[in-house]
C-alpha cells in the first residue's frame, strides 16, 4: 500500500480566464499512447466554442491597445511561470506522448525558449513588416500591420507542448486573441499551459484553451461570424477542405495544413506571424 | 451672364478603336470559340466593338501556353531582364495613355478626365513599380531566396479595368510568374490593348494571355488546375465563391473585394476639403474604393450637408468624353437597375432622398448623385455596397459612437477621416478596421502603397512589400495565405 493517496487533477476547459468543466457535462478519458488511462477531460460543446469566441472577442481590444513592449513582457512572463514547472511540464509530457521521461525536458525547454523568442517579437513586428511608403505626392503614407482579430487555433495533433506553443504565441505575439482547440488525444499539457497563463500576466480571454473533439468543435469555429482567422494546423485531414470551404463564408483568413505535422524543434520563421496581421495603410496630406 | 460650359470633348479616334477585338493567347490574337459578344458604349448605348470570348478548351489553351512560357522562358530569365520586359511595357502605355484613357471612358464611362488623370497613369505607375521589383526580390522580406508560384489567373473588375490589370500584371510578372486575365464582360477593350502593348514590347508569348468573357470564364479560370494562383477583384459574393473553389486545393488566393467605406467628419474639419474629399469619394470617382457612407458629427451636420448639396449639386453629369464631365455613366444596364432599387429601398425605409437637379443625358446609363440623410444603420442604403453616386448620411455625437458606426459592417476596404486634430484623427485611424485610412483626403492610390480589405472586404494586399507575398512562394511550415 503506498504511504501516500495521491490527489489527482481535474483537467478543465480555459475559457475568459477561468476554468470550468463543459456547460455539456461531458468528458472524454485520455489515454497515453499505450492505452493507459491518464486522466478524464472535459469535452467541450459548440456553446463553450461560442462562448469562447465571446470571450476571446471581448479581449480583444484591450489586448491589441497595449503596447507592444506590454505584450512583449507578458509573453516573457509566461516563459519565466513555465520555467518554473519545468518538471511538472516533462512528466506530463512524457506521459502524454509516450516518452522515456529524460526525452521530455528538452522538449519543454524547447517550448520555453519559442516563447522567448516571440515575446521578443512583439514590438518589432511593425518594424519589419510595416513600410514608410515613398508615394509619388504630397503625401506621408505609412503601412503598419495590425492583428487580424480573433483567430481559431486547432492545435497540432501530435506535439502536444511544443508544438501548441509554436502555433499559439505568434498569434497572440501579433495582437490577436485565440480560441484554441487542444490535441484531441493528448489534451492535458494545453490544460497545464493553461494553467500557466492563467497565472502568468496574460489577460482573461487572449486565450482560451477547448479539450474535446477537433472534429466535432473546428466546423463552428470556421463558420463563426466573429472568428477572423482559422489556423488548421491539427484540423483531421477529412475536413479540411470542407473547414477552408467554410471558412469562405466570411472571407476568414485561412492557414491551411501542413501535409505532415513539421517538425517544431526546427527554428520557427516570420510566417506565422505574418498569417495572422492585416496591413493597414494611412494617407495623410503635406501641407502649410 | 451665362456662365454654362460648352462641351469640351475628346475625339473617339483617338482610341483607334477596332470594330472587333480577339483574345491573345500565347502571344497571337485569335478567335474565341465562344459567341462574340458586342461591347456597349454606356454613355449612348451604341455598340463599340465586337470581342471574341473564350470557350473552356481556350481557358485550357491559355493555361498551358502560360505554363509553357513560365516552364520555358519566364521563371528561368534573370530578375534584370524581367524587369527591362516591364518597364518597356509601362513606356509603351504612357506613351499610347491618350489613346488608352479614350478607350477606358468609352468601354467603362468613366469621365475623361478621370481616365486620363488617374486610371491610365496610374496603371503606368504600377508596371514601372513593380518592373523595379523583379530583380530586387531578395530584399523584400519575404526570405532570402523567394520564388514565383507558377501561373496566375488574375479575375478583374469593371471599375478599373486597365488599372487593375496592371495591378496584376505588374507583380505577378515581377516576381516570375506568367499570367491569364479575364477582364470584365462588359470592359475587355484596355486589356485586350495591353495585350497588344506587351505584343509590342516583344514579351515572350504566353507570358501574358488574356480572355474576354462572362462569369462562366471566370469560374472555368479559377477552377483550372493548372492555374497555381488566383487574384481576384469584384464582388464580396464571387470571393467567396472563389475562396470555396480553392478550398482544399493548396492554390494561392488573393481577393479585392467590396466595401461600405465611411467619411468621417468632425466638428473640426477642414470644412471645403471635406466637402471636396465627400463629394469625390462618393460621387466622382467610380468606385475603387467608394466610400458611400458619410458619418457627420451632429454639430455640424447642417451646414455640411447644405454645403455637400451644393457641391453636388455642381457636378456635371453626362458625356464620359467631354473634359467638362465630373459624373459619367453608370457602366451598365444591371448596374443601373441595382442602384435604382437600393436607391429606392432607402426611400421605402424611411430615408430622406435628395437628388441633384443637374440634367442627365436622354440616352445611356445615368444616376444623379443623390444623398440620403436621417438614414439609420439597419437600413440597405447604410449596409450594402452601392456602387452608384449615392451617399448615405448619418450622424454621430461622439469619435467613440463614430468608430463604432464605421465598423458596424462586415467590410472593411477603406475609411475616411476629416479633422483638423492630429491626435484625434490618429486615434481614430488606430481603430477604424479597414485596409486603408485616408485622414483629410480620399480616393488616394499609389503602387507604393498596399491596398486592399480587412474582413469580408478581401484577401491579402496589392501594391509595396506586402502585395509582393501575393505572388510568390515562402518557405513555411505550412502554407501561407
Amino acid at each position: 500500500m503506498p504511504s501516500r493517496i495521491a490527489v489527482p487533477k481535474t483537467y478543465k476547459l480555459y475559457l475568459g480566464g477561468e476554468f470550468g468543466r463543459s456547460e455539456s457535462g461531458r468528458s472524454y478519458p485520455v489515454t497515453d499512447p499505450r492505452g493507459r488511462f491518464l486522466a478524464n477531460a472535459a469535452q467541450a460543446s459548440r456553446k463553450d466554442a461560442r462562448d469562447a469566441v465571446v470571450a476571446a472577442r471581448r479581449a480583444f481590444g484591450p489586448w491589441w491597445g497595449a503596447t507592444a513592449y506590454n505584450r512583449g513582457q507578458v509573453l516573457l512572463r509566461v516563459a519565466e511561470v513555465m520555467e518554473g514547472r519545468r518538471e511538472q511540464f516533462a512528466t506530463e509530457l512524457a506521459a502524454a506522448e509516450g516518452w522515456a521521461l529524460r526525452r521530455a525536458p528538452a522538449m519543454v525547454d524547447a517550448a520555453i525558449d519559442r516563447w522567448v523568442w516571440y515575446a521578443g517579437w512583439t514590438d518589432k513586428i511593425a518594424t519589419v513588416f510595416g513600410a514608410a511608403n515613398p508615394v509619388a505626392g504630397p503625401y506621408f503614407c505609412l503601412t503598419i500591420p495590425e492583428p487580424t482579430g480573433v483567430v481559431a487555433v486547432l492545435a497540432p495533433q501530435t506535439s502536444s507542448l511544443l508544438g501548441l506553443v509554436s502555433v499559439l504565441a505568434p498569434v497572440i505575439a501579433a495582437g490577436n486573441t485565440a480560441v484554441v482547440v487542444a490535441s484531441q488525444n493528448r489534451p492535458l499539457p494545453a490544460v497545464t499551459l493553461s494553467e500557466v497563463l492563467a497565472t502568468s500576466d496574460v489577460p482573461s480571454g487572449v486565450v482560451n484553451v477547448l479539450t474535446g473533439r477537433t472534429a466535432e468543435l473546428a466546423p463552428w469555429l470556421a463558420a463563426h461570424d466573429d472568428v477572423n482567422a482559422l489556423d488548421l494546423c491539427g484540423a483531421p485531414a477529412a475536413i479540411r477542405a470542407d473547414l477552408e470551404a467554410t471558412a469562405a463564408g466570411t472571407v476568414k483568413r485561412v492557414r491551411s495544413a501542413p501535409a505532415a505535422e513539421p517538425d517544431w524543434t526546427r527554428p520557427p520563421d516570420t510566417g506565422r506571424l505574418r498569417s495572422f496581421v492585416e496591413a493597414k495603410t494611412v494617407w495623410h496630406p503635406v501641407g502649410t | 451672364m451665362d456662365w454654362s460650359y460648352d462641351p469640351a470633348p475628346e475625339s473617339r479616334e483617338i482610341a483607334n478603336l477596332k470594330p472587333s477585338y480577339q483574345l491573345f493567347v500565347d502571344g497571337r490574337f485569335t478567335d474565341g470559340g465562344s459567341e462574340p459578344t458586342k461591347s456597349v458604349d454606356p454613355a449612348t448605348e451604341e455598340v463599340l466593338a465586337e470581342v471574341g470570348t473564350a470557350s473552356e478548351s481556350d481557358v485550357d489553351t491559355a493555361v498551358q501556353a502560360a505554363r509553357r512560357a513560365y516552364d520555358r522562358v519566364w521563371s528561368r530569365m534573370p530578375g534584370a531582364e524581367r524587369a527591362k520586359y516591364l518597364f518597356r511595357i509601362a513606356r509603351i502605355v504612357q506613351q499610347r495613355a491618350r489613346e488608352l484613357a479614350v478607350l477606358e471612358s468609352l468601354d467603362n464611362g468613366k469621365p475623361i478626365r478621370e481616365s486620363r488623370d488617374v486610371d491610365v497613369p496610374a496603371a503606368a505607375a504600377q508596371l514601372f513599380h513593380h518592373a523595379g521589383w523583379a530583380d530586387k526580390l531578395g530584399y523584400a522580406g519575404h526570405g532570402p531566396d523567394p520564388r514565383p508560384l507558377g501561373v496566375a489567373g488574375a479575375v478583374i473588375g469593371w471599375n478599373f479595368p486597365l488599372l487593375t490589370a496592371a495591378a496584376k500584371i505588374g507583380p505577378a510578372l515581377a516576381c516570375g510568374n506568367t499570367v491569364v486575365l479575364k477582364p470584365a464582360e462588359t470592359t475587355p477593350l484596355t486589356a485586350l490593348v495591353l495585350a497588344e502593348i506587351c505584343q509590342q514590347a516583344q514579351l515572350p508569348p504566353g507570358v501574358v494571355n488574356v480572355l474576354p468573357g462572362g462569369g462562366g470564364v471566370g469560374a472555368a479560370l479559377v477552377a483550372h488546375p493548372g492555374v497555381d494562383k488566383v487574384a481576384f477583384t469584384g464582388c464580396t459574393e464571387v470571393g467567396k465563391q472563389i475562396q470555396r473553389t480553392l478550398a482544399g486545393t493548396g492554390r494561392r488566393l488573393t481577393l479585392e473585394l467590396g466595401g461600405k467605406g465611411a467619411n468621417i467628419a468632425f466638428d473640426d474639419a477642414p470644412i471645403d476639403q471635406a466637402v471636396e474629399g465627400i463629394v469625390n469619394g462618393a460621387f466622382v470617382n467610380q468606385g475603387r474604393a467608394r466610400c458611400d457612407r458619410l458619418l457627420v458629427q451632429e454639430s455640424i451636420a447642417d451646414e455640411l450637408l447644405d454645403r455637400l448639396r451644393a457641391r453636388a449639386a455642381a457636378l456635371r453629369v453626362g458625356d464620359p468624353l467631354d473634359r467638362n464631365t465630373d459624373v459619367g455613366a453608370i457602366n451598365s444596364r444591371d448596374r443601373l437597375e441595382r442602384i435604382t432599387q437600393l436607391a429606392d429601398a432607402g426611400d421605402a425605409e424611411g430615408a430622406q432622398r435628395w437628388t441633384s437637379p443637374c440634367p442627365l443625358p436622354q440616352r445611356g446609363f445615368f444616376f444623379a448623385p443623390t444623398v440620403f440623410t436621417d438614414v439609420s444603420p439597419a437600413m440597405r442604403i447604410a449596409r450594402e455596397e452601392i456602387f452608384g453616386p449615392v451617399l448615405a448620411v448619418l450622424t454621430f455625437r461622439t469619435p467613440e459612437e463614430a468608430v463604432a458606426k464605421a465598423n458596424n459592417t462586415p467590410y472593411g476596404l477603406s475609411a475616411g477621416i476629416w479633422t483638423e486634430k492630429g491626435s484625434r484623427s490618429l486615434w481614430v485611424a488606430q481603430r477604424l478596421r479597414a485596409g486603408v485610412v485616408w485622414a483629410n483626403t480620399y480616393n488616394r492610390f499609389d503602387p507604393t502603397a498596399p491596398f486592399g480589405g480587412y474582413q469580408e472586404s478581401g484577401l491579402g494586399r496589392e501594391g509595396g512589400r506586402e502585395g509582393l507575398a501575393a505572388y510568390l512562394a515562402v518557405d513555411d511550415d505550412g502554407g501561407r495565405r
